[in-house]
């Protein structure tokens, strides 16, 4: 036993001798970093470098040394120096440290961009746990949100750096595979990294990416095996045509981040349903008929679509799949903007109120006969609209008779309007018709400011078209454009043009009815104009002579003192010219506008009007009176005459008598 | 007064008989006084067709805001057509008053007159101190202070009627001719002479249609003692007995200087007569009526 201390001296330097080349233990360094004050500098800043060493047991790391990670500090002494490295994860991980350098968080890094995630960023430091875990910081249902930490809509990252895509959190969450993961709990949906990949994220111009163009089927066949016998009965014809065998790109037709509800079920083909409605005397237990011609259909623009695209609430687990429908077909599964459209018209609105007499889609597109518009067959046909909108809005139908606005007479007076007549007398189809102005789906009333006819917009409609004369009103004085300034209501197409009875300006009707319509605002010049000559004319209703619009323009009406003005100084002896071939400049002084009732204006045709009523006046107040008083005399003295007559007729007789007598 | 001739009838009468009494009967063969030559009565005929086209084409376009213009206008063709209808009459009724004027001379050469005795002789159509006292007289008459004045050859009326077309005829169509051809006059006169000619034109031409189809009528036709028409413009002639009460002054002064035998003349036949007749109620209702439609438009439509 006189060994037995030098042994156990030897063992007890040996042990604590050792202990350097052991390193340093977890213990050492929890010493000080398990206070939870501590704090150090890295760069300038100030941290915190509290480690909690029960969130440090439950980790996946709880048995890995300290040192492990934070491999700069490994053999150094305490206390170790403060800009302590980040940890790295390498070369326990270095399989997955090479995909993430290769991929674009990695390079981000690399090049020192202060956004780029690292290890630590998704995955947590000190409280990694197992990913199969619900509580790990990479959790199937956690993955949207931690990648949206930076990839949502107006993080920095989406702000500050190139991504293609936009609002990705927003529509992930709506969509299936959102709805899926977050809504219903199922942890198989696919998250972000189910399709990017979790480390090796590439953009999809990169031929590696897993969601590159080449490799995207591969991406989702991951789940969705056999999807191309799926999509053999749906997909669009011509694409799966195009490349036979080869499956197309899925986000060809299901846009990333929005995958919706697929709008089909399958098992369901054409023929199951036309097994019972092909045949010509079904119908319905309210005796509506329930056939559907299957050649119609055929040629129908829908040729292409399956029965149960449309009616989409069919459940084929069912004997009779179409059991479980119970409401009509919604046309905007698939025409989603004309649905928005239709829902914020007129027309949409009386049906969400369900009027019985509000259009719906198959009402005016019709149902399993729907046409392309473009098709001269199809009730949408441009020149089938008037028609079309005629079965309500014509006179003593639905719309008409329900109608309380000012136009009237709506498919008569356009039928006879120049629209009208260029649209079905010489099958223009280009011109206007009742869709050009009103929309197709979203019609609303005037006073809406969000009509196509209201005040504001009517320009716009109107010079869909007719570009170059709205181009012309916008620089004129009738323009808003023109003088902001002005409070007064300007005139617009219609107040000039009317709505439905436009007709060609040339036409008598229309130049005489436009002086009522200038007349409307300008009334004083309106009275005097039919003071004059041309306006006397008009009077008697003929269009022959100048009217406003002939010396004032139409669309291009400016000021008198405006030099481009058709009436101004500089213009108005062309303008008469335009009529009046030997017109000079002193004929153009001839007032258009004269009145003899003004005497400041007008003083010479006032006082001459004066003199001649004043003459007038005198002439027959003298004449009058002279007759007058001639009157009863005038009675009297033809008394007399008659009276002197009578006796001298008797005394001539007599005369004569006498001489008859004597000759005789 | 009214037998004051009566001393001389026997004398007339022979004359007036004619030398064929016996066979015929007699309203025929008493001959009538012709106040008024040929070149006269056409003229004067012309002037009312030219008066009443020019009133008609005219009065529609001054009352353009009646009713009743709108359809005379329409049966006149149009604004175009009346305007030409317009401008025709208008080159009739100058054309009449230039014929009248070479007549005058015409006139005063056959009678181998003076300028002086012409425009001052008794009968002339200038005022004289003669139709001052027809004038008064008349008044005083009407008044019942006095008889009725020896009328000559023209009383004060017809002259006046006579220069209110002279004076007429001048206004009316200077401003005519200015609102005919503006361009033209438009080099020498400034622009607004156009709307000055318009108004005096209107009005005068109011003046004048309202003046003719009322004072004018008055005068001519409508007179109680002349009721209901007085043919003697269209025919010319006038009864002598009737000539002898109207006009006493004239008659003396042609028996006096044995002159009356010359303006007696054989009366026209009844059927011309007849025709004169319709001719002249024809003139005279257009006239009437549009009278009534100026009165209506002034009174319910006035602007």
């Amino acid at each position: 036993m006189r060994y037995r201390n030098l042994v156990i001296s030897i063992l007890f330097v040996a042990f604590y001798s050792l202990q350097p080349a052991l390193g340093q233990s977890n213990d050492d360094c929890l010493m000080c970093h398990s206070d939870k004050t501590l704090t150090g500098q890295i760069n300038g800043r100030t941290v915190h470098v509290f480690v909690d060493q029960q969130v440090l047991k439950s980790s996946v790391h709880k048995d890995v040394d300290c040192v492990s990670c934070h491999a700069d500090l490994e053999g150094t002494d305490f206390p170790h120096k403060e800009n302590v490295a980040k940890a790295q994860c390498v070369p326990c991980h270095d399989d997955v440290q090479t995909l993430y350098s290769e991929g674009i968080h990695g390079k981000a890094e690399e090049k020192g961009d202060p956004l780029a995630p690292i290890c630590q960023t998704c995955h947590g430091s000190h409280n990694i746990i197992k990913v199969s875990n619900l509580k790990s910081a990479v959790a199937p249902i956690k993955i949207p949100f931690l990648c949206g930490s930076c990839h949502k809509e107006g993080a920095p990252v989406q702000v500050q750096r190139k991504i293609p895509e936009d609002h990705i959190l927003e529509n992930y969450s709506e969509s299936l595979h959102g709805v899926g993961l977050l809504q219903k709990g199922l942890i198989v949906a696919a998250t972000c990294v189910s399709c990017h990949s979790p480390h090796k994220i590439l953009p999809h111009t990169d031929p590696q990416s897993t969601i590159s163009r080449k490799n995207i089927a591969g991406t989702c066949t991951k789940c969705h095996s056999e999807i191309e016998t799926v999509h053999r009965k749906i997909i669009k014809g011509k694409l799966w045509e195009q490349t036979p065998h080869i499956l197309p790109a899925c986000n060809d037709c299901h846009p990333p981040h929005k995958i919706q509800q697929p709008i089909y079920e399958s098992n369901v083909a054409n023929q199951d349903c036309l097994n019972c409605h092909g045949r010509p005397n079904l119908k319905s237990k309210d005796g509506r008929s329930m056939f559907v011609d299957a050649i119609i259909l055929q040629n129908s623009a829908h040729s292409k679509i399956a029965c149960s695209q449309c009616h989409n609430t069919v459940n084929p687990a069912h004997v009779r799949p179409c059991e479980g429908i119970n409401s009509k077909v919604d046309c905007s599964i698939c025409h989603a903007t004309e649905g928005d459209q239709y829902r914020e018209s007129t027309h949409g609105q009386l049906f969400a109120k369900n009027d019985p007499n509000a259009p719906t889609c198959e009402e005016c597109h019709g149902s399993h006969n729907v046409l392309l518009t473009k098709n001269p067959l199809s009730p949408t046909f441009h020149t089938n609209i008037p028609n079309l909108c005629g079965k309500c809005h014509r006179k003593g139908e639905p719309a008409a008779v329900r109608y309380v606005g000012k136009e009237h007479d709506i498919i008569e007076n356009y039928t006879e309007s120049i629209h009208g007549k260029g649209l079905l007398k010489s099958g223009l189809t280009v011109t206007a018709t009742c869709t050009d102005c009103h929309t197709a789906h979203h019609e609303l009333p005037h006073t809406d400011p969000n009509s196509s006819i209201n005040r504001n917009n009517i320009a716009s409609t109107c010079g869909a078209c007719h570009y170059g004369i709205k181009e012309q009103f916008a620089k004129s004085v009738h323009s808003v454009t023109f003088d902001k300034n002005n409070k007064k209501q300007l005139p617009v197409c219609n107040d000039c043009h009317s709505a439905h009875e436009i007709s060609r300006t040339d036409a008598s009707g229309f130049r005489l009815s436009i002086m009522n319509t200038c007349g409307r605002c300008h009334e004083k010049i309106a009275e005097t104009y039919f003071d004059t000559f041309h306006g006397q004319v008009s009077k008697l209703g003929y269009s022959k002579t100048a009217k406003c619009f002939d010396c004032h323009g139409a669309h291009d009406i400016l000021p008198v003192d405006n030099p481009e003005s058709h009436v101004s100084h500089e213009n108005i002896v062309q303008t008469c010219q335009k009529c009046h071939e030997g017109a000079t400049r002193k004929f153009a002084g001839y007032f258009t506008h004269a009145t003899h009732h003004d005497p400041v204006k007008y003083p010479i045709l006032y006082w001459t009007f004066r003199g001649m009523t004043g003459l007038l006046v005198i002439t027959f107040l003298f004449a009058g009176m002279h007759t007058l008083l001639w009157l009863p005399r005038s009675l009297q003295w033809r008394k007399q005459l008659k009276e002197r007559q009578n006796s001298n007729t008797d005394i001539t007789e007599a005369d004569d008598n006498e001489k008859d007598d004597e000759k005789s | 007064m009214l037998y004051e001739m009566d001393n001389n009838k026997q004398k007339i009468d022979e004359s007036v008989k004619g030398k064929n009494s016996g066979s015929n009967s007699r309203r025929t063969e008493i001959r009538q006084f012709q106040r008024f030559t040929r070149l006269n009565r056409v003229l004067h005929f012309f002037m009312i067709l030219s008066f009443l086209s020019l009133a008609f084409t005219g009065l529609t376009l001054k009352f353009a805001y009646t009713g009743w213009a709108v359809i005379l206008s329409h049966l006149l063709g149009g604004f175009e057509s009346a305007r030409y209808i317009h401008r025709f009459s208008a080159v009739v009724m100058i054309s009449v008053f230039i014929i009248h004027l070479i007549s005058l001379v015409k006139m005063k050469r056959k009678e181998n007159k003076t300028w002086f005795q012409l425009l001052f002789g008794p009968d002339s159509m200038l005022f004289n101190k003669k139709d001052w006292q027809d004038f008064t007289g008349s008044v005083k008459w009407f008044l019942g202070m006095g008889e009725r004045p020896p009328y000559g050859r023209w009383t004060y009326w017809e002259k006046f009627d006579y220069f209110a077309v002279f004076w007429g005829i001048f206004v009316i169509g200077s401003t005519g001719l200015t609102l005919w051809i503006p361009e033209t006059l438009t080099h020498i006169f400034p622009g607004w002479i156009i709307n000055v000619a318009t108004i005096i034109h209107s009005d005068e031409a109011l003046l004048a249609t309202g003046f003719i189809f009322t004072v004018h009528f008055f005068n001519t036709h409508l007179r109680p003692e002349k009721f209901p028409m007085d043919i003697v413009i269209f025919s010319g002639r006038v009864s002598l007995e009737e000539f002898k009460v109207d006009r006493p002054d004239e008659y003396r002064q042609l028996v006096e200087s044995g002159e009356l035998e010359k303006y007696l003349v054989e009366p026209y036949q009844p059927i011309v007569i007849k025709a004169i007749k319709i001719f002249g109620w024809i003139a005279l209702s257009l006239g009437l009526s549009i009278i009534i439609w100026i009165i209506y438009a002034m009174i319910f439509a006035y602007r």
